[in-house]
């Protein structure tokens, strides 16, 4: 358990959770990727926390920032398939009222 | 240039210069085919090879690596994606532009790029970006039609597919957070028995399974590749699921074996052998002929999975185990060529016919013989028929599971062969019948659009007859656990 001795790391991990149970409960487009952004942030937030410690003990030389564009790089990647989601939920929306 | 960068940046260029160029994107076809090829040759030819990007080694940077099995996939996508470009190019015939067109070619080229990246690419990471352009871009491409099918399609995949890499990250964060870095080469025999690299290989193993579309994730494929365009359905089957099923292969052969999960292995072959049989039972049941094509790449890609127990256990099994893992090779390998021929041809029998309803296509046999021709071809491998490519990938798994003493795995090798030859034997059947008079008659197909599908069926069956050299080029560098067996 010493991997996980400050509180960070746990919310990620409930927050991945919560996100999860969004993305596959539906029921509707947009709560999904709602879902999926929550349990993106509880991800990233679990990588950070993680990589503030190695093996458990806090880094001498403070926290790793190799990690820290790994999570840029995510933010980056969800943001691009979000907007490809929002996307097809406005199109989907468009097509079921043409008149609108 | 290294050939490794330039075999990524070559597509990358294309697709950047497609969206520039417009309706002259179509010119860009052919040299990117062309080119590409000769890089996977040289590639072959140069095996293994390794360029670190910007000169900062591993654990900092970046590494793009090339082994056999990396090599002969090259090959695979250099052929399948240019046989589907220069199909695509007949498709999309008159250079009108038009919105399809002008969509298609930058998602070609972006989902080819990202795909040969997935084969390049030697950091979990990194990999992890391939993926979520693979799928950027693969959505992109089941949704050129517009229609409203592709839509719900599209957003299914894209669904599936954001829950696949999320589960594949969880994954990669556990391990970062264990080793500090994620480079493959330095993780492997890394991975302890411990409960937090368990879980990580469960959770990049469940991220994996559902990108590749495999039992019971399977469920978004079918609708995607049925709805998307013949040159798109093509490189969707052959490349971009093939990216990530390589990618669980090469992950369970180079970096799971340390961790001991022999109960995992069986589960996994129970998977692969479910969906052979049960998304075979479901092709047999289809109407359409693009549907019933996309439910025979599930099938075919569970396969893959049935090399994970055979490669494993000790004992007899020990000298067989490089059966296995050739035998899954070539299933990959010679199921990109044959599909991507399957698509093809249905792509010019649907120009024909103006539908892909399968009794619809009466009289095609005599109008397009070529692509009838090829259809067929392709399914003797899907099928496992001598002498081509499939049967080779079967032969080998059966003879790995005989020689193992776990013969149940024969039950789905045989079976799949079975309900594979009676899915295809369906519309073969209905090629080969005269036109009756009450259907509207065919409409002339340029004879371009057949000949591409024959040289992809072709090559799947010269897979079959030329396999030394294959075999040989897959086994330079190949995973230790490969030859040992895992587990």
């Amino acid at each position: 358990m010493s991997l996980f001795a400050d509180p960070f790391a746990p919310l990620g991990a409930i927050l991945i959770a919560v996100g999860l149970a969004g993305l596959v409960g539906g029921p509707d487009l947009i709560r999904r990727l709602i879902g999926f952004n929550v349990a993106g942030s509880g991800l990233f937030l679990l990588f950070g926390a993680l990589s503030g410690r190695m093996r458990g003990e806090p880094l001498p030389t403070g926290p790793d920032p190799v990690p820290q564009a790994m999570i840029i790089t995510g933010i980056v990647v969800a943001l691009a398939a979000t907007a490809l989601g929002v996307g097809l939920a406005r199109r989907l929306e468009t097509d079921e009222r043409p008149d609108e | 240039m290294n050939e490794l960068a330039l075999a990524i940046l070559l597509p990358t260029a294309a697709a950047l210069l497609a969206i520039a160029m417009g309706p002259r994107a179509r010119l860009l076809a052919a040299p990117v085919a062309a080119l590409s090829l000769l890089i996977a040759i040289r590639i072959a030819l140069d095996v293994p090879a390794e360029l670190v990007l910007g000169g900062f080694a591993p654990p900092l940077g970046i590494r793009l690596r090339a082994d056999g099995m990396a090599a002969a996939f090259l090959l695979m996508a250099a052929l399948s994606g240019g046989a589907a470009a220069l199909f695509a190019l007949s498709w999309y015939g008159d250079g009108a532009e038009r919105r399809e067109p002008y969509a298609f070619w930058p998602l070609f080229h972006s989902a080819n790029a990202a795909v040969l990246a997935m084969f390049l690419l030697d950091d979990l990471f990194s990999l992890y970006v391939a993926l979520e352009l693979v799928t950027v871009a693969g959505v992109g491409l089941v949704l050129l039609s517009g229609t409203p099918a592709a839509l719900g399609a599209a957003t299914r995949y894209l669904l599936f597919a954001l829950g696949g890499s999320l589960a594949y990250l969880v994954g990669t964060a556990l391990v970062f957070a264990a080793h500090g870095t994620l480079d493959i080469g330095l993780l492997k025999g890394a991975l302890g028995p411990t409960p937090g690299m368990v879980v990580a290989a469960a959770a990049i193993t469940l991220g994996l399974l559902v990108k590749s579309a495999l039992v019971p994730f399977h469920v978004w494929l079918p609708p995607a590749h049925s709805a998307a365009p013949a040159p798109a359905s093509a490189i969707l089957s052959a490349l971009v699921v093939k990216g990530s099923a390589y990618l669980l292969l090469r992950l369970w052969f180079e970096l799971f074996p340390s961790l001991g999960l022999e109960g995992v292995l069986l589960m996994l072959g129970l998977l692969g052998s479910a969906g052979v049989l049960w998304a075979s039972a479901l092709a047999f049941r289809q109407q359409h002929l693009k549907r019933l094509i996309a439910y025979s790449t599930v099938a075919q890609l569970g396969y893959l999975l049935l090399a994970l127990p055979l490669a494993g256990g000790s004992g007899p099994a020990q000298p067989w185990s490089a059966g296995a893992w050739s035998g899954a090779m070539f299933q990959a390998l010679s199921h990109g060529l044959a599909k991507a021929a399957m698509f093809l041809s249905a792509g010019a029998m649907m120009r024909a016919a103006a539908t892909d309803r399968i009794d619809a296509l009466d009289g095609i046999g005599t109008a397009l013989p070529i692509a009838s021709f090829a259809f067929a071809l392709a399914a003797l491998s899907i099928m496992g028929l001598p002498p081509s490519g499939g049967f080779l990938a079967k032969y080998l798994l059966l003879t790995a599971s005989f020689a193992s003493g776990q013969w149940w795995w024969a039950i789905p090798l045989l079976g799949g062969g079975l309900l594979a030859a009676a899915y295809v034997f369906r519309p073969v059947e209905r090629l080969m019948r005269p036109r009756p008079a009450d259907q509207p008659p065919l409409k002339p197909v340029p004879r371009a659009m057949e000949i591409w599908p024959m040289i992809l069926a072709l090559l799947s069956i010269a897979l079959g007859l030329l396999s030394l050299p294959l075999f040989e080029l897959l086994q330079i560098g190949n995973p230790r656990a490969a030859v040992e067996g895992l587990g």
